[in-house]
């Protein structure tokens, strides 16, 4: 086995987690400040994807899907967290849970009246198609991009937390929600926005994935497991537990393909197995 | 692995036949239907999951077929009905639905289910209780003796024809040949079929990857294939596996390297991808509505179909619903009914030809000898419209020289 192979392995198993990554933190942020599991998340992120295709048609333009898309979904998050999972805080985690749950179901199918059970075609934006080599290999110039995207997102993301007040809040919030009322924060409008913000990345990595897969309504399937995946190793709730654990998981996923090609699934739930049982609390969660 | 798979076959006959016998104990003659002359047919499919579009499509084409003969006054003066279930895609829900059919519906006859491993459950349940089936899904094992039932008929082409006729128009003696196939009874068996067409022109395999069945990523996988430097990329799997593969390869150049080809070019998958993807892809088909322009049964076909749906044009997997439901019904008409042991006679000596030129059933493993179209996808200025997908590369005329012998499928000489 070359050098240069595993090279490009590695370099294809960090794209590969970069997406995850993008899928894993919407799930993770809204289940660290909200205490919310949310089960709708595969199917807003294929929502997502149908909104961007819209959005692109409408337009003519992929620019203005890849920005309209999850604000537009990110705000039908945000009604769904005040009409539908507000009723529920204070109530046993398994609520909201089943609530999202069947939240997809209704979304799925509405997806599939609105559009049809067919994949739809979502062509690769023409300044970003091709490939670029990279020394070892070639790799397409659109996932270059979206590992790019990617990059930006959780820089931005780390300066909102840490460095603005409304990032103090959020995180006081999730500490300790009662003391925040009684120094006067409204904490409901903070939840909103969070919701609004974890449904918000969820359609963006739709609308970024869309080019790389076909757009069909069962699209959110798989990534809602790998993002539960993700967020389990890395452990429920932490961003860079989240980051670390997507990375991780896409160069063991590409490392596996490989040497043992029909395991590239499975090896994933496998590292969860693994991980559940040295560390139940995942790689940088707090022991409850 | 062989040997898992037989145990696994036998103890689920067993089950199945033990959940039979329970099942008529059970029905009690109240709930089953009124004993009317009309025929019934039973159609599982998988309506809901990734098949779906196909499966749709194979719906609408058997209701044309049964609404053909109602048309013209039935059978013998008895009305045909069709009766359609979804199976899921799950050979469990499969094998219920057909012993429901077949115990509570009283059906006369089973056509359908799309998925190699799910048609072989119905076919257990149809061989145990002695009822009619037309397969019409792609399989090679239903044809080998172990699978065999006398009152099964399959429609569908067989991975040896399929992957047989591709291999014979795009590969040629000294090629290089790498493999991606799906980690399941489909992909497996299409890889069986080409890798017997390869020694037979002289063909070499550079590499095989088998990936799991609905990846949705198939980036990790490129590297590999690109060191293989193949002059033809096979990719083996079905639905929407087969756009994603295709699409993420001609993403990563592969397309520069390599000609794509394909078992089956599916008419759906096609559609759910930009032309600029498919462009050049070469694989086997059933049937192409442009037929239309070479073919009077094709012709007819498409016309009949096109004013009952609002002038949709048939596809490959749906025109499988056609020519089962019609030839089972043509074969009903000339042994005057519905006494199976007639039928089967009927069907054994039947020759058709209502949607793709002349077909008959072989004999000894009742496969349907038919045509095998090879097409190549067009590019989009070649399109003259939104339907104009393919170009016919080759029709191979039917012959039982394209098929495994009898004797090698363990058929007595």
């Amino acid at each position: 086995m070359d050098t240069e192979l595993i090279l490009m392995q590695l370099f294809s198993g960090v794209a590969l987690g970069a997406i995850l990554v993008l899928t894993a933190l919407g799930l993770s942020i809204i289940f660290g400040m909200l205490g919310v599991v949310n089960f709708a998340h595969g199917a807003l992120f294929m929502v997502g994807a149908y909104a961007g295709l819209w959005v692109a048609s409408l337009t003519g333009s992929f620019w203005w899907g890849l920005i309209v898309a999850p604000i537009m979904i990110g705000g039908f998050g945000m009604l769904i967290e005040y009409f539908l999972i507000r009723p529920l805080y204070g109530r046993s985690i398994d609520d909201p849970l089943l609530l999202t749950f069947g939240l997809s179901y209704v979304l799925v199918e509405g997806v599939r009246i609105v559009f049809g059970s067919d994949g739809i075609p979502f062509p690769t934006p023409s300044s970003l198609t091709g490939v670029v080599d990279l020394g070892v290999g070639f790799f397409p110039i659109y996932r270059i991009f979206v590992v790019g995207i990617v990059f930006l997102v959780v820089v931005l993301l780390w300066l909102g937390l840490e460095k603005t007040k409304f990032g103090l809040i959020v995180r006081a919030g999730a500490r300790d929600p009662t003391m925040m009322k009684v120094l006067g924060i409204d904490i409901s409008k903070v939840w909103l926005l969070v919701f609004g913000l974890g449904v918000g990345l969820a359609s963006l990595g739709g609308v970024l994935s869309g080019p790389m897969r076909s757009v069909n309504p069962e699209m959110g399937a798989l990534v809602l497991a790998e993002a539960f995946v993700v967020t389990v190793i890395g452990g429920l709730g932490s961003l860079v537990g989240s980051i670390v654990a997507g990375l991780l998981v896409g160069v063991v996923i590409s490392m596996t393909a490989l040497f043992a090609p029909e395991m590239a699934t499975i090896v994933m739930f496998a590292l969860m197995a693994v991980v559940l049982l040295i560390r139940p609390q995942g790689l940088f969660g707090k022991l409850a | 692995m062989t040997k898992g798979t037989t145990r696994n076959h036998i103890s689920r006959r067993h089950m199945l036949a033990a959940l039979g016998t329970g099942a008529s104990v059970v029905a009690m003659p109240w709930i089953a239907r009124a004993a009317d002359d009309t025929i019934r047919i039973g159609f599982p499919t998988p309506l809901t999951g990734p098949f779906a579009a196909e499966a749709k499509d194979q719906v609408k084409s058997a209701e044309l077929a049964v609404k053909q003969f109602n048309d013209k006054g039935g059978i013998n003066g008895r009305k045909i009905e069709l009766l359609v279930r979804d199976d899921k895609l799950n050979g469990g829900e499969a094998a219920t639905r057909t012993l429901e059919l077949i115990e509570k519906d009283k059906v006369h006859a089973i056509v359908g289910s799309l998925s190699s491993a799910v048609q072989l459950a119905v076919n257990e349940v149809t061989r145990a209780r002695g009822v009619l089936y037309v397969s019409i899904s792609q399989s090679d094992t239903i044809n080998e003796v172990k699978d065999f039932s006398k009152y099964t008929f399959h429609e569908a082409l067989n991975p040896t024809m399929t992957a047989g006729a591709v291999a014979r128009h795009s590969f040629k003696k000294g090629m290089k040949v790498a493999h991606l196939v799906a980690d399941y009874a489909y992909g497996h068996e299409m890889l069986r079929g080409f890798k017997r067409a390869q020694a037979a022109i002289g063909v070499e395999t550079v590499g095989e990857i088998m990936h799991p069945f609905g990846a949705a990523d198939y980036s990790t996988f490129m590297p590999r294939l690109r060191s293989m430097r193949a002059d033809v990329l096979c990719i083996s799997n079905f639905g929407r596996d087969q756009a994603n593969s295709i699409k993420q390869a001609v993403d990563f150049g592969l397309k520069q390297q390599s000609r794509i080809v394909v078992p089956v070019l599916l008419h759906n998958q096609r559609l759910a991808v930009a032309p600029e993807v498919f462009e050049g892809v070469v694989g086997g088909s059933n049937f192409y509505w442009g037929l239309e322009s070479q073919l009077p049964s094709a012709k007819a076909f498409n016309d009949a179909y096109r004013a009952a749906n609002n002038g949709a044009i048939p596809t490959d997997y749906g025109a499988y619903g056609y020519t089962g439901v019609s030839s089972l019904l043509m074969a009903m008409q000339a042994s005057g009914g519905t006494d199976t042991d007639k039928v089967i006679a009927a069907l054994e000596a039947l020759k058709y030809d209502v949607a793709k030129g002349p077909q008959y059933y072989r004999k000894c493993d009742h496969q349907s000898v038919q045509s095998v179209l090879v097409l190549e996808s067009k590019k989009k200025a070649d399109m003259k419209s939104d339907n104009d997908l393919f170009s016919i590369v080759a029709n191979e005329v039917p012959s039982e020289e394209v098929l495994r012998s009898c004797t090698e499928l363990g058929f007595p000489g």
